[in-house]
């Protein structure tokens, strides 16, 4: 063995040979490395579309689901008048029969605070309702309205009632006081003692002593046992009132100016729950009150919140509430733009690219052309969009923000793409086809028509549905000629009036400081992405309806 | 016995020196770009006769049948010069429509191209585009008249709405004679109709030739001599752009004049 492998020619050594089997571990060594960098960069695609999907769906599902009260509401035929059902004063209604749920609640301050749970599009629900069921006045209605966006995200436990927001140098100082054992319980809450010095420096000539600056002279106090250098830090540690019971004492004992006093100053709710129950929670600044929380839980308890599914996310337009806001607008606007956009580059764009492929000769110019929109397809879209501005919107004074002059911007960004996949399909067009139908007489117009196109078509259809595809994702473009118009109504909608899109839609809500924008942000990035699929399977399924075999 | 017979009637071909000249041509020349493929031919085909062209590959057997239905136009740098007359009136007349000249000279390719339609709509595509069936039931008639006369009807008469490629390679290659007689040619051109057909498939055509050459003035190209000699009665040789030699089968294969001839013939070159 060893002998032949040394004896051979060492251009042809023996297929045992050492070198002969490191060559071939070499080669197969290759072969598995190509294919596992291949598979890592799959695995690493997928691996990334899956976590963009699970966090989109994780945070986008809770906005196809609306929190709703139903509210009984008596029609009252006094307030609402049958001829004209859209004039009454819709709000005073749905409030007054929301304000019915809770007796015990009189006061205004507190019956402004009740009205702050029901959306603030409520109103309209009723009105429209309503007006589409004129015949129920002077009948009870049951209306499912949605709620305001805090109590819709804490229903749907995505915000909490309380959070931790107890500043580490309020902390140090609360500690500061611990450890002096200066705090104590007194009537349920904690209070602190401090020494307390009633500077005459502090007290006015003119007020006397009702004007005095007691919260200085409070501040001044805490500063002993812990300095800081804004005066914020004592005055959120302790209660609002705790100046007041410092003048109370002053206004008791005027002999008191000029003296320190010993006095028990009482702790900010925050820090009196801290300090008696230990836990460093304040309340949610969402909301406005402890008491609004139990107002709500009535409503659950009753029965009567529910979560049904969010179709208002198909049927309403924009609006600043998010509980009210809906993708009806941008879908609309979508749609005639992809329309405009499709009507005009699918003609456009088979007609140039059969011209191109079958007719055109072939010299400078036909190459030139060739190269050039080759090279549009590669072109960002922004730029589209600033040609469009400046040529269809300034030269040619078309209306700002119509889905027409959108689907045309569109169009331009759509027609290279389409081009470039028409050509290729008439070029996988066999040349066998052509010559059999030029050889039982057919023109050249019928070769083309009724052999070469159909043939095409799927890779047609493909590619233009791709281009739709992109199309329909498109922001940049569609926000340079203003097609991200606040659309809070479908009625107007038309292909020269403003309008939104999807894309531009999700970009305006992204943008939007309200909490229940952040749902709704990512609904409408799934809806996209659905309609994006679903036109993905349609061109999947037009190429295995077409496609033909030869 | 099939091949028994063949091999008899290849041997004895009937004379057909006294048929009329269907195709005349003189000074023939084509050109693609700068290169010259074809040069001077002057060939007269008989009517009603098969009439084999031959030659190594590259020779300008396949450019000159093509010249023969104007498929070289559809070329953009072929340049055809020359004359080439089918029953007296040339066909580079701009008076002529080259669609009806195409539906007058039909023709079937090398490799069978049925086009991805019915087998139906393939046979009926022709009639239909030049207007020959007002009817429906002509369309069906001609149809049938055109499967039957390329002996596929009985194979196929019980699927005519099945897909046309979804055939065998040989039904396949029949379907485009058929597709070509239904345009009622006067002449049929074949370019190796044979090449991609296995020897069942390949007597079937020749077969079909023997029956078609009754009605039907054909031309066809063909890299097997053996083929030229069972079908065809004149027999045209070709070589590097030049029309050799042309005359009866059986003499060019039995007693060539020209040394290039004798060469091929006998195995000595191509």
């Amino acid at each position: 063995m060893t002998d032949i492998s040394t004896t051979a020619a060492p251009s042809a050594p023996h297929w045992g040979s050492d070198t002969a089997r490191k060559r071939v571990a070499r080669r197969y060594g290759a072969d598995r490395r190509l294919q596992i960098y291949g598979m890592a960069a799959i695995g690493t695609a997928l691996g990334l579309l899956a976590l963009l999907l699970i966090s989109l769906i994780f945070a986008g599902y809770l906005a196809f689901t609306t929190t709703k009260v139903n509210l009984g509401i008596f029609l009252d035929s006094a307030q609402i008048s049958k001829d004209e059902p859209g004039k009454a004063n819709y709000r005073k209604i749905t409030r007054d029969a929301f304000y019915g749920y809770f007796p015990e609640v009189t006061s205004n301050a507190e019956k402004r605070a009740l009205a702050k749970i029901v959306s603030s599009g409520a109103d309209y629900i009723v009105r429209d309702y309503v007006v589409s069921n004129p015949d129920k006045i002077g009948e009870l209605i049951k209306v499912a309205v949605p709620v305001s966006d805090p109590f819709d995200q804490l229903y749907k436990g995505i915000i909490p009632r309380e959070i931790n927001a107890l500043s580490p140098d309020r902390l140090v100082l609360f500690d500061v006081l611990t450890r002096r054992g200066v705090l104590s319980i007194e009537n349920g809450t904690s209070v602190v003692q401090v020494d307390a010095f009633v500077d005459p420096a502090k007290i006015p000539a003119e007020g006397g002593l009702e004007a005095g600056a007691y919260q200085a002279m409070v501040n001044e106090a805490l500063k002993t046992y812990y300095y800081q250098e804004a005066s914020l830090a004592y005055e959120e540690i302790l209660s609002d009132t705790a100046a007041d019971v410092l003048k109370a004492y002053v206004l008791a004992n005027p002999s008191s100016v000029g003296t320190t006093i010993q006095i028990k100053l009482p702790l900010s709710p925050n820090y009196d729950n801290l300090h008696q129950k230990g836990e460093a929670k304040i309340l949610n600044p969402r909301f406005g009150s402890a008491k609004e929380f139990g107002w709500f839980d009535s409503l659950v308890t009753q029965g009567l919140i529910t979560t049904p599914f969010t179709w208002e996310l198909f049927t309403n337009a924009d609006s600043r509430f998010p509980e009210m806001a809906g993708l009806a607008g941008a879908l609309s606007g979508s749609f005639l733009a992809l329309m405009v956009c499709f009507l005009l580059s699918f003609p456009i764009g088979i007609a140039t690219a059969v011209y191109l492929e079958e007719f055109a000769p072939k010299n400078r110019l036909t190459d030139l052309i060739e190269v050039n929109i080759n090279n549009l397809a590669a072109v960002p879209s922004v730029v589209f969009g600033l040609l469009g501005l400046a040529l269809f919107l300034n030269t040619f004074g078309m209306p700002r923000s119509a889905p027409l002059v959108g689907g045309m911007v569109l169009a331009l960004m759509t027609l290279p793409t389409i081009i470039v996949a028409t050509r290729a399909a008439l070029k996988a067009v066999p040349p066998s086809i052509r010559e059999a139908a030029l050889g039982v007489g057919a023109s050249k117009h019928q070769v083309m028509m009724h052999h070469v196109v159909p043939l095409a078509l799927p890779g047609i259809l493909t590619g233009t549905i791709i281009g739709l595809a992109q199309a329909l994702g498109e922001t940049a473009p569609l926000l340079l000629i203003g097609m991200n118009a606040f659309i809070p109504s479908i009625e107007n909608i038309g292909l020269t009036q403003p309008a939104m899109a999807l894309p531009t839609q999700i970009f305006s809500w992204a943008d939007s400081p309200e909490r229940g924008f952040v749902s709704r942000t990512s609904a409408a990035i799934l809806v996209l992405l659905g309609f994006l699929v679903v036109m993905n399977i349609l061109a999947v399924y037009l190429r295995r309806k077409f496609e033909r075999k030869w | 016995m099939e091949q028994q017979t063949l091999e008899n009637a290849a041997s004895q071909q009937p004379k057909v020196d006294h048929h009329p000249i269907k195709v005349k041509s003189s000074k023939v020349c084509v050109s693609y770009g700068e290169k010259q493929a074809l040069f001077d031919v002057d060939l007269d085909v008989p009517a009603n006769a098969v009439t084999a062209l031959i030659g190594p590959s590259g020779c300008g057997k396949s450019t000159y049948l093509r010249c023969v239905n104007r498929m070289n136009d559809t070329i953009p740098i072929a340049k055809v010069t020359g004359k080439i007359e089918i029953d007296g009136q040339d066909i580079s007349d701009p008076e002529l429509d080259v669609v009806e000249l195409r539906a007058r000279v039909g023709m079937v390719f090398q490799k069978p191209n049925p086009f991805p339609k019915s087998i139906f709509d393939n046979v009926a595509y022709g009639p239909t585009i030049h207007g020959l069936c007002k009817k429906k039931a002509d369309l069906e008639e001609v149809v049938a008249t055109s499967l039957q006369r390329a002996g596929l009807w009985d194979e196929v008469k019980d699927r005519l709405h099945e897909q046309g490629t979804g055939l065998s390679g040989g039904q396949q290659q029949r379907l485009c004679i058929a597709r070509a007689i239904a345009t009622k040619p006067d002449i049929i051109l074949m370019d190796e109709p044979c090449s991609a057909l296995d020897p069942i498939a390949t007597a079937k055509v020749e077969e079909l030739m023997h029956e078609l050459r009754e009605n039907y003035t054909i031309m066809i190209v063909t890299h097997s001599m053996a083929q030229a000699q069972r079908v065809s009665q004149k027999t045209a040789f070709f070589h590097i752009g030049y029309m050799v030699e042309y005359g009866d089968t059986d003499q060019i294969f039995n007693n060539p004049q020209d040394k290039r001839t004798q060469d091929y013939i006998f195995g000595r070159f191509g």
